[in-house]
């Protein structure tokens, strides 16, 4: 369903099918009732199925809007900031109730059995299996992200009858269920996949790219990549409440400057992902949530497989000179939450969690002295030229301050083309700017991707013997074990004692807001419509 | 056949001419691709991609192969008119520049007529009154238009017709959602929506069209403008203009039949050189106005080192200009009969 669609097809389009267009046509955007919500975004959503290789993170919102998980996550009130998701607690999407096995090794779904395709068919345990099989098969990003949950191979999916769907797992875990409620794991109509599916392309790869076959509260009325994709609500779903707008358009403008011309004239109801500064600026007149992104954090690393920051005293003369306040405003314009001047006794698991560290520049100068390098040295500093907007600033700020400590920093920007593969790939940047934010949202979680040796985001080469234990220990150990709590205490204090990454600050993702209500947080960062209405 | 319509025969025998060109644009586009920074199998595996999965991507998009491999494999594509796969919008090269390049097009050959309607006239003016306001009005908006960066520009009309005065549409790319797009026959929106007889979408589209063909006209008649002065200062101190007018002619005849005819030719090979200008300029625009078009599309694929689509556009724009140079060629002739294609 991309482009070619038809001006016919486009004019039956939703009950008011075509007698609404001349309503349409008529109208201004700004005069469009409830029925229809614009939503302008910087970003280009380049195919409608998340499993595909080189799909853009912009795409993961058609896998949300358009198809069903067979969980999902609550909805909690973030103070004083609108709604977000929560984390703690699990509901059903597709399936009407789970169960589980004693031990834990077996998971038992029993599906909704009014639940129905887009087509009109039932949805089916073998339509789960299916595509449960299809996102460890395809390898890839969807792969890595079933794994994290502790599922890898087929066999361990099993499809009952038409309505129970079993999981087998290798070992109990706590992140299986909540990576059940990732974007990843969407049911897709396999009776639609396998018949446009090929011999060369057995999990219909090319056909799912641009037509969408699921069962979710959105169906794709139009796409033109790099243009805009047009939702219209499907009102036979069963997934959740019935969404509020009939349409949505996503509309892709990538100059900020004009999605902010185009949110204070009220023409777009939604402006997604808007930069720190104009959420600031436009915090007073309008509705702009800016959410600190759960389990993410911006940080300074320095790494070790670079001489002078093995010596634990230059670090923390580091961390001492850092300009926290004054990259906290001049990055991120106070959206987002601190991450520094907490105290040093770790008596909870919270994480993100505010550092012992503050700029104290006599303090760092103290760690100076103290260090094998008491006369300074040179480094570059390297920053991604794709995250300019936050890393200029702050690697302005940080170059300042260790001048003022001996350290002679040169910035260095890299392309974006280039910054994955030299900061995570090769881990081959000396000092360097980098974020990671997890979308399953347990400290253990964020430690395992970017504190373990060898893992994609520990940029730093960081190795300790008792965090590769602890990581190990508590990754699938459940939170609420008494042996939980003490042991990622212990990870927090060695993190942040021996400061691989220094963190900066917990950035927020804004969104503003004229004429719509209801949006929601979600930790993929990517727009949940269904929950949008006009006001 | 050929004997007999020489123009015909040295037409073919100019296009003959552009194969090494292009040629050489398919080595070279080929060549710089490889060498831009970065590695694409990192970027497409994306976010949290392993090694393995890097792994596969390389597989997958042919990156594991020698590079004479890799380009005997891109060249015989080529033949069979297959651009390859963009990896960044996840389509075919070809349905892309389908699609894109006539809004391309389209924004910059309104904007070239609009500055040429304007800058025309006002070089001929300027030159015929030189001192006089004419003339400095014409150095003004040359001035502005060579100093004003194009998304400044943009970013200012904006803020003035749309947002401060509500006057110009909300700036959505070609059409604000409540239009369809026409159906496709030539990518224009204007001919086809014309074609169509939907004078209602026809409007929607001009409507769109006015802020940034006016950024993208502001931006282009400030060489036209200068060369057409030139030009005409130059034609109408030569001797031919002295003996036209010592014979008598009228003030009119001498100066659209003579001389502004002298001075069209630097005004035409100007012209080719704005357009290319134009289609450059347009990235900025295209962003500002959110306009699906070409130069966009190529800087998205340039940041991402999506090869098929960068190769894909090099090429596209090496055609477009050879067939570009064709029509000023043609238009040479058509102007002084003197220059034939076999003086050289």
């Amino acid at each position: 369903m991309t482009d070619q669609t038809s001006r016919r097809s486009f004019l039956k389009m939703g009950a008011a099918g075509a007698s609404m267009l001349p309503l349409l046509r008529a109208l201004p955007a700004s005069a469009q009732g409830s029925d229809t919500l614009v939503v302008v975004t910087g970003a280009t959503i380049n195919s409608l199925d998340l499993h595909r290789t080189g799909t853009s993170r912009a795409s993961y919102q058609v896998g949300i809007n358009c198809y069903d998980r067979l969980l999902t996550f609550g909805t909690k009130e973030v103070p004083g900031n609108g709604l977000s998701y929560d984390y703690t607690v699990v509901e059903p999407e597709l399936a009407e109730s789970w169960t589980e096995s004693d031990d834990g090794l077996t998971l038992t779904f029993k599906l909704k059995s009014n639940a129905t395709f887009w087509d009109g068919r039932k949805v089916t345990a073998a339509d789960v299996k299916w595509s449960f099989d299809r996102a460890v098969s395809v390898g890839g990003f969807p792969t890595v992200q079933m794994k994290a949950g502790g599922l890898e191979r087929p066999e361990q999916f099993v499809a009952v009858d038409d309505e129970t769907f079993v999981i087998k797992l290798d070992r109990p875990s706590k992140l299986t269920i909540p990576d059940l409620a990732v974007p990843v794991p969407y049911i897709i109509n396999s009776a639609e996949a396998v018949a446009n599916a090929t011999e060369d392309d057995p999990w219909a790869l090319e056909y799912l790219h641009t037509t969408p076959a699921g069962s979710g509260a959105y169906k794709v009325a139009r796409w033109n990549p790099g243009e805009q994709l047009v939702y219209e609500r499907n009102d036979d779903w069963v997934g959740g409440p019935l969404p509020a707008t009939k349409r949505v358009v996503i509309r892709e403008v990538p100059s900020p400057a004009t999605r902010r011309a185009l949110i204070e004239r009220g023409d777009v109801q939604v402006a997604f992902n808007i930069p720190d500064k104009d959420a600031a600026e436009l915090a007073d007149t309008l509705d702009v949530f800016s959410t600190p992104v759960e389990n993410c954090i911006h940080c300074l690393c320095p790494n070790f497989s670079f001489e002078p920051f093995q010596d634990p005293d230059v670090r923390k003369a580091i961390a001492y000179a850092v300009p926290y306040e004054d990259i906290f405003q001049a990055a991120a314009f106070g959206r987002g939450l601190p991450l520094w001047g907490g105290s040093e006794e770790i008596t909870d698991i919270a994480w993100p969690r505010k550092t012992q560290y503050f700029t104290d520049l006599d303090k760092a100068k103290e760690h100076m002295a103290n260090s094998a390098y008491a006369d300074g040295f040179d480094v570059p500093l390297s920053i991604s030229l794709d995250l300019a907007s936050w890393m200029e600033p702050t690697a302005l700020l940080v170059q300042e301050a260790l001048g003022k400590i001996g350290i002679n920093v040169t910035i260095e920007k890299i392309p974006g083309a280039n910054w994955r593969t030299a900061v995570l790939v090769e881990k081959r940047l000396p000092l360097h700017l980098e974020n990671f934010g997890g979308w399953l949202n347990t400290p253990d979680y964020y430690f395992f991707w970017a504190y373990k040796d060898g893992h994609l985001f520990n940029s730093s080469n960081y190795r300790n013997e008792e965090i590769e234990a602890l990581v190990d220990a508590t990754l699938h150990m459940p939170m609420d074990d008494p042996e939980y709590a003490p042991q990622i205490q212990r990870m927090f204090e060695i993190a942040l004692d021996e400061l691989p990454r220094i963190p900066l600050y917990q950035p927020a993702l804004n969104v503003a807001t004229n004429g719509a209500e209801g949006y929601e947080f979600w930790f993929h960062r990517q727009l949940d419509v269904r929950v949008l209405s006009a006001v | 056949m050929l004997a007999s319509s020489p123009r015909l025969r040295a037409i073919l025998l100019r296009v003959a001419q552009a194969i090494p060109v292009v040629i050489g644009v398919v080595v070279i586009s080929f060549l710089l691709t490889r060498a831009l920074p970065g590695d694409p199998a990192v970027y497409f595996a994306g976010v949290a991609a392993d090694e393995a999965s890097i792994e596969e991507t390389r597989v997958a998009m042919g990156l594991d192969k020698p590079l004479p491999v890799q380009f005997l494999h891109y060249v015989g594509d080529l033949l069979r008119g297959d651009l390859g796969q963009s990896l960044s919008s996840g389509r075919a090269v070809a349905t892309d520049l389908a699609n894109r390049l006539p809004a391309s097009l389209e924004l910059t050959l309104t904007a070239l007529i609009l500055a040429v309607v304007i800058a025309v006239p006002l070089g001929v003016l300027a030159a015929t009154r030189p001192g006089t306001w004419v003339d400095h009005l014409c150095r003004v908006l040359v001035t502005a238009g060579v100093s004003l960066p194009t998304f400044f520009t943009g970013i200012l009309l904006i803020y003035i017709f749309y947002y401060l005065l509500g006057i110009a549409p909300s700036p959505l790319g070609r059409l604000d959602f409540i239009y369809l797009s026409p159906d496709h026959v030539t990518g224009f929106y204007l001919i086809d929506a014309a074609l169509m007889g939907d004078w209602e979408t026809w409007r929607g589209a001009a409507k769109q069209l006015v802020l940034p063909a006016a950024t993208l006209a502001l931006f282009t008649l400030a060489p036209i403008a200068r060369m057409t002065r030139a030009a005409m200062l130059t034609a109408l101190s030569s001797d031919f203009i002295r003996t036209a007018k010592a014979a008598g002619l009228s003030n009119r005849a001498v100066l659209y039949r003579y001389a502004f005819r002298n001075a069209l030719l630097p005004v035409v090979t100007t012209l080719g050189m704005v357009f290319s200008f134009a289609l450059g300029a347009n990235v900025l625009v295209e962003k500002v106005f959110a306009w699906p078009g070409i130069g966009s599309y190529a800087v998205e694929a340039l940041v991402v080192s999506d090869y098929a689509a960068v190769q894909g556009f090099v090429l596209a724009m090496a055609l477009l200009f050879v067939v570009l140079n064709l029509v000023i060629d043609l238009l040479y002739t058509a102007i002084d009969p003197r220059i034939g294609f076999d003086a050289q």
